[in-house]
């Protein structure tokens, strides 16, 4: 009798998970796993990047300055000095050159310092920016750091939100108020202001961006999670745990932040992509990552001025790969979206 | 409604404090000193201290902010450390540059996004929307960048349509020679999201039941679109109108950097990066106060465009 009844009756319905219910979902939209899977390997190439497999070597001058992509073809030999050098042996001085016999031991020095001289290379996969460097390369850092700064920011300003919106939504009362002041203060400062004003106190760096962008863009997420603990505080679950003597954090942190973790997952893709868009901007106003470090933002600036002399490479580069990361980032943000909520489907 | 618009501003007492304290705390405890930063680098320490005396930096926090609060009330910030220029000057002669070129960016976006939304939410589901929302999303992961040093390189520097950059004390001139290339890649870039946003809004009202009745009674897709279903959704889109408002002031400063249009944006931009305090500050908490209003306007505006909107 015992043994029946610790098996599970073979009728009962499996009742489906949330997160599986979801990825079930998520399999079915073609557009979102061929997304998912541009979004893997760029995550891997970045993986790659930040442990030094890949384009390590972004900073060495590897080709000719402006090296053209190789389908381009390399550059026109230009025409150089119009006098030719002198052709045949040197007439012989040494018995009337005072510093003749010192000749050798100079050679012999030099080459001690000499250093080592290999070709430059006259076009590059995607050609080369104006000191010679792989753009290619650049382009991988600038996709890693780029990414990196979106995706922390995203975490800081999640985290904030979270831990504001948790508080605000289940206590309520004095607290709730308090917050609800922070956040209507926060929203009535444009947010490019906010963050030029940020930018002015902390300095340059790119921990400062994360923490720039974060303090700045927690403010959306807020307000839903506030709205979701509203919610969720007097839901039947919650106060069961309560009449068991489940403690406020741990109801809040273990009881209902799971059952809001899908919208939190959203947002943050959603707040990353704005963060990435924001950190290439502030790049290349100089607010942002220093210059001996490479990101998209940095690229555009430099890809202006090189435009101007025809060498369009670095520009295509930059955007090809910020176009096409972002671009899947998105669709597969709309797709977690759907999966994850099916209520919102088809709404945008 | 008079008891409403006194309720109204009277809750914005304690948002503006903030706002003050926000500003005040993040340049007084977060920023580098002030007194160094216009003393310059070969500024002795007698100097330095001077400064600090006549800034009030030695007196304790509550004094400073007690000065701070009577810049903000008496509108007087003194000058700007980079160009000596009073703050109240500086923003009256770069705030017109400004609004040239975004009133019209805003302007024309609205008028063409709704249009735009109306005939997408129309075709729901046909290949042009679906083409529509395709090239939305692709031209919406360009960065702005792309769009304005493209733009600018091959319609002002290959084909010379326009000038490069420039700008002028006639605002005829301004309109007609110098804002034209600015508004027109802001409103390439705009138009996307604000259609995408705008079709949204227009699939909610299609979606309602007067529609059907509407359409059930034999009215024209043309009378339905336009008098039914617009007039609803214009309470989203002024929200969205007004919550783009504030923004015009700074302007888009990516436009006037690149474009060297003498507005609001690229001397908050030159304000950060010399570390001239007293004109972010000025801006930040003037745009605050302004962003406020605009949305008590928004909100009075709800009355008047739907008349079952209660205030209260």
């Amino acid at each position: 009798m015992s043994a029946v009844l610790a098996e599970a009756p073979a009728w009962a319905p499996v009742s489906e998970g949330v997160w599986r219910a979801a990825w079930r979902r998520l399999r079915g939209d073609r557009v979102g796993m061929v997304c998912l899977a541009v979004v893997a390997a760029f995550f891997a190439m970045i993986l790659l990047s930040a442990l030094g497999a890949l384009a390590s070597g972004w900073q060495r001058e590897v080709g000719v300055p402006n090296a053209p992509p190789t389908f381009v073809g390399p550059r026109a030999a230009e025409a150089t000095g119009a006098i030719d050098s002198p052709k045949g042996p040197n007439a012989d001085l040494s018995d009337v050159d005072p510093l003749a016999p010192r000749y050798k031991e100079w050679d012999e020095r030099a080459a001690q310092f000499r250093t080592v001289e290999f070709a430059k290379l006259q076009t590059l996969p995607l050609g080369a920016d104006r000191l010679g460097r792989d753009v290619l390369a650049k382009a991988i850092k600038g996709t890693e750091i780029s990414v990196f700064v979106g995706v922390m920011a995203a975490l800081v300003a999640t985290l904030i939100g979270t831990l504001f919106g948790a508080f605000a939504g289940f206590f309520g009362g004095r607290a709730g108020d308090l917050l609800e002041w922070l956040y209507n203060v926060f929203t009535s400062i444009p947010g490019i202001l906010l963050i030029f004003a940020f930018a002015a106190v902390f300095g340059r760096g790119i921990g400062t961006v994360v923490l720039i962008l974060g303090f700045t863009g927690w403010t959306g997420i807020y307000r839903l999670v506030r709205a979701e603990f509203m919610k969720h505080a007097v839901r039947d679950y919650v106060r069961a745990a309560q009449a068991i003597g489940a403690s406020a954090a741990s109801r809040m942190f273990r009881h209902i932040l799971p059952n809001v973790s899908h919208v939190l997952l959203v947002q943050l893709s959603i707040l990353t992509v704005g963060f990435i868009k924001a950190e290439v901007i502030l790049s290349y106003l100089g607010l942002g990552v220093p210059v001996d470090q490479m990101s998209w933002g940095t690229m555009l600036a430099e890809a202006q001025s090189e435009l101007l002399l025809g060498h369009w490479w670095q520009l295509a580069a930059a955007t090809l790969f910020m176009a096409s990361f972002v671009t899947a980032f998105s669709l597969l943000t709309d797709a977690l979206r759907d999966a994850l909520d099916p209520k919102l489907r088809g709404l945008e | 409604m008079a008891a409403y618009l006194i309720r109204r501003l009277w809750q914005m007492v304690p948002t503006l404090f903030g706002v003050v304290l926000l500003v005040f705390v993040l340049f007084r405890y977060f920023g580098g000193d002030p007194a160094e930063i216009l003393g310059g680098l070969n500024a002795t320490p007698e100097q330095i201290d001077a400064i600090r005396r006549q800034l009030g930096l030695n007196e304790p926090w509550w004094v400073q902010l007690g000065i701070f609060i009577q810049q903000i009330v008496s509108f007087d910030w003194g000058k700007s450390w980079a160009t000596n220029e009073s703050v109240a000057q500086l923003f009256a002669t770069r705030l017109p540059a400004t609004l040239t070129v975004m009133l019209p960016i805003l302007v024309l976006e609205t008028l063409l996004a709704i249009p735009f939304a109306m005939y997408v939410a129309h075709r729901r589901g046909s290949l042009t929307d679906r083409v529509i929302m395709v090239v939305t999303t692709v031209a919406l992961s360009i960065s702005f960048l792309v769009y304005i040093i493209v733009g600018q390189y091959v319609f002002g520097f290959q084909l010379g349509w326009f000038p490069v950059q420039g700008w002028s004390d006639s605002l005829w001139t301004n309109l007609t020679v110098y804002a034209p290339l600015p508004v027109l890649l802001a409103l390439l870039v705009g138009l996307a999201p604000q259609t995408r946003l705008y079709r949204s809004f227009f699939l909610d009202e299609i979606g309602q039941d007067y529609v059907r009745t509407a359409r059930a009674k034999g009215l024209g897709e043309q009378a339905v679109m336009l008098r039914h279903v617009l007039r609803n959704a214009m309470i989203p889109i002024l929200t969205n109108i007004g919550l783009l408002l504030p923004g015009i002031f700074v302007g888009s400063f990516l436009i006037e950097v690149f474009f060297s249009i003498p507005g609001l944006g690229r001397e908050a931009l030159l304000a950060v990066n010399r570390s001239d305090y007293p004109v972010i500050q000025a801006l930040t908490i003037y745009v605050a106060v302004l962003t406020m209003v605009i949305n008590l306007l928004t909100d009075l505006l709800y009355k008047w465009v739907d008349p079952r909107v209660v205030l209260k």
